[in-house]
């Protein structure tokens, strides 16, 4: 026969009770003891170091862009090889005329750099980097003129 | 239709009226608006099949002994040529001879842009694909290096990335492990730009490489071919190639 939560004896029922609390109030002043030192314990977690170069105006919000600029470049890589739409919005190029260093010119090079210090503070592998340039394009507004120098050097290679 | 084409009035009466619309095209919009109109895409749509882009070699033109498309092509993808075996080939010149009377010809040979094309048939992944507008090319991002397009390629036009490569052109990522082949300058192409090697063709005097819509009856290329006869290489294969030969 079963007995009813009612038919169970009353010590017991205070015993559970008396355990809650306990237990209540130790993860109370944990939580307290936690809070207490809680500039110590950020100081022990490493985070990335992370240097924006050009302001905080990217093509989407800041939060938008941490969680899902891999899928706006997959989204764009697929569109740009596949149908030829070659927008600059959300095109990698984009990413690092905007987000090179000012010391090596490079996107990579050092965990300051600014893909770099995130992934390898996440141990995400970076894979864009065996095919893709690392660099901005030298002449981003003028293709012209890096034209003439290929053809003049061309010109010259053959006299 | 016979009597409109005895009529010698009629005839010149529309030539002149070809040649002043397109007088007035120039006049109203120079360089920009027929431009636009032969190449037309703007750069947020997709490619579209309305286009078939194509390259006419005219063998006449092209001289012995100058690589200049070559060399073009090499810096403006990236790569130098010819120092190692393995170093990849977009472009190559080819010296035929003939045995009997022994006249000699000398052309460039790329990826020939197939309709039908032998290395998109086998290739396992998807990596190698063509465009609706015609040029063949290989989406790095799935190709696993397999080479099978190598072989399945009749005109020897694809190479394998053997080394790591560093400092590649922003517009031009190439990369270890993956094959690689002429892609008509396709970064070029969309933002409406000639290919490197026909530009540089032009450049050093020979003019012998024309790049333009295949599909448009207007484009000099169209014109050309209507005009002349030229070849496919290996016509016997059916592939209905982008590149075309005149001059043989």
């Amino acid at each position: 026969m079963m007995r009813g939560p009612a038919k169970l004896g009353r010590r017991s029922v205070w015993k559970w009770a008396a355990g809650l609390a306990a237990l209540l109030a130790l993860s109370l002043g944990a939580v307290a003891g936690g809070s207490g030192d809680g500039a110590t314990m950020s100081s022990r977690t490493p985070k990335p170091t992370l240097v924006i170069e050009k302001g905080e105006r990217c093509v989407e919000d800041t939060a938008y862009m941490r969680r899902n600029h891999m899928k706006l470049l997959m989204h764009q890589r697929d569109d740009t090889v596949h149908k030829g739409i070659r927008t600059e919005k959300h095109s990698l190029q984009n990413c690092i005329n905007c987000h090179a260093s000012s010391k090596n010119n490079s996107v990579l090079g050092t965990d300051e750099n600014f893909c770099q210090s995130c992934h390898s503070y996440a141990a995400v592998k970076l894979d864009c980097w065996d095919c893709h340039a690392s660099k901005p394009k030298q002449q981003a507004t003028a293709p012209a003129p890096a034209l003439a120098v290929g053809m003049a050097a061309t010109a010259g290679g053959k006299q | 239709m016979n009597e409109k084409n005895a009529n010698p009035i009629d005839q010149d009466r529309r030539q002149f009226l070809t040649a002043s619309a397109a007088m007035a095209g120039v006049a109203i919009a120079p360089g920009v608006l027929l431009y636009n109109i032969a190449h037309g895409k703007p750069a947020d749509q997709p490619v579209s099949n309305a286009v078939r882009w194509g390259m006419l070699i005219d063998t006449n033109q092209c001289r012995e002994g100058c690589d200049a498309c070559v060399k073009a092509c090499g810096e403006e993808n990236g790569f130098g040529h010819g120092t190692r075996e393995t170093d990849s080939q977009w472009i190559r010149k080819v010296e035929l001879k003939d045995m009997r009377s022994g006249q000699t010809k000398s052309l460039p040979v790329m990826c020939q842009h197939c309709a039908e094309p032998p290395c998109v048939d086998v290739c396992p992944t998807g990596a190698s694909f063509k465009r609706a507008d015609g040029i063949v090319l290989v989406d790095r991002h799935i190709c696993i290096g397999c080479r099978y397009c190598m072989m399945a390629c009749p005109y020897k036009a694809r190479s394998f990335v053997h080394e790591r490569i560093t400092d590649q052109n922003p517009d031009v990522p190439r990369g270890i492990g993956c094959v690689e082949s002429c892609t008509m300058c396709v970064h070029r192409v969309d933002r409406d730009q000639q290919p490197a090697c026909v530009e540089a063709c032009a450049k050093a005097g020979h003019g012998a490489i024309i790049f333009g819509n295949l599909n448009d009856p207007n484009s000099e290329i169209a014109k050309r071919i209507a005009q002349y006869a030229t070849m496919e290489l290996r016509a016997d294969l059916k592939l209905n190639l982008g590149v075309r030969y005149q001059g043989f």
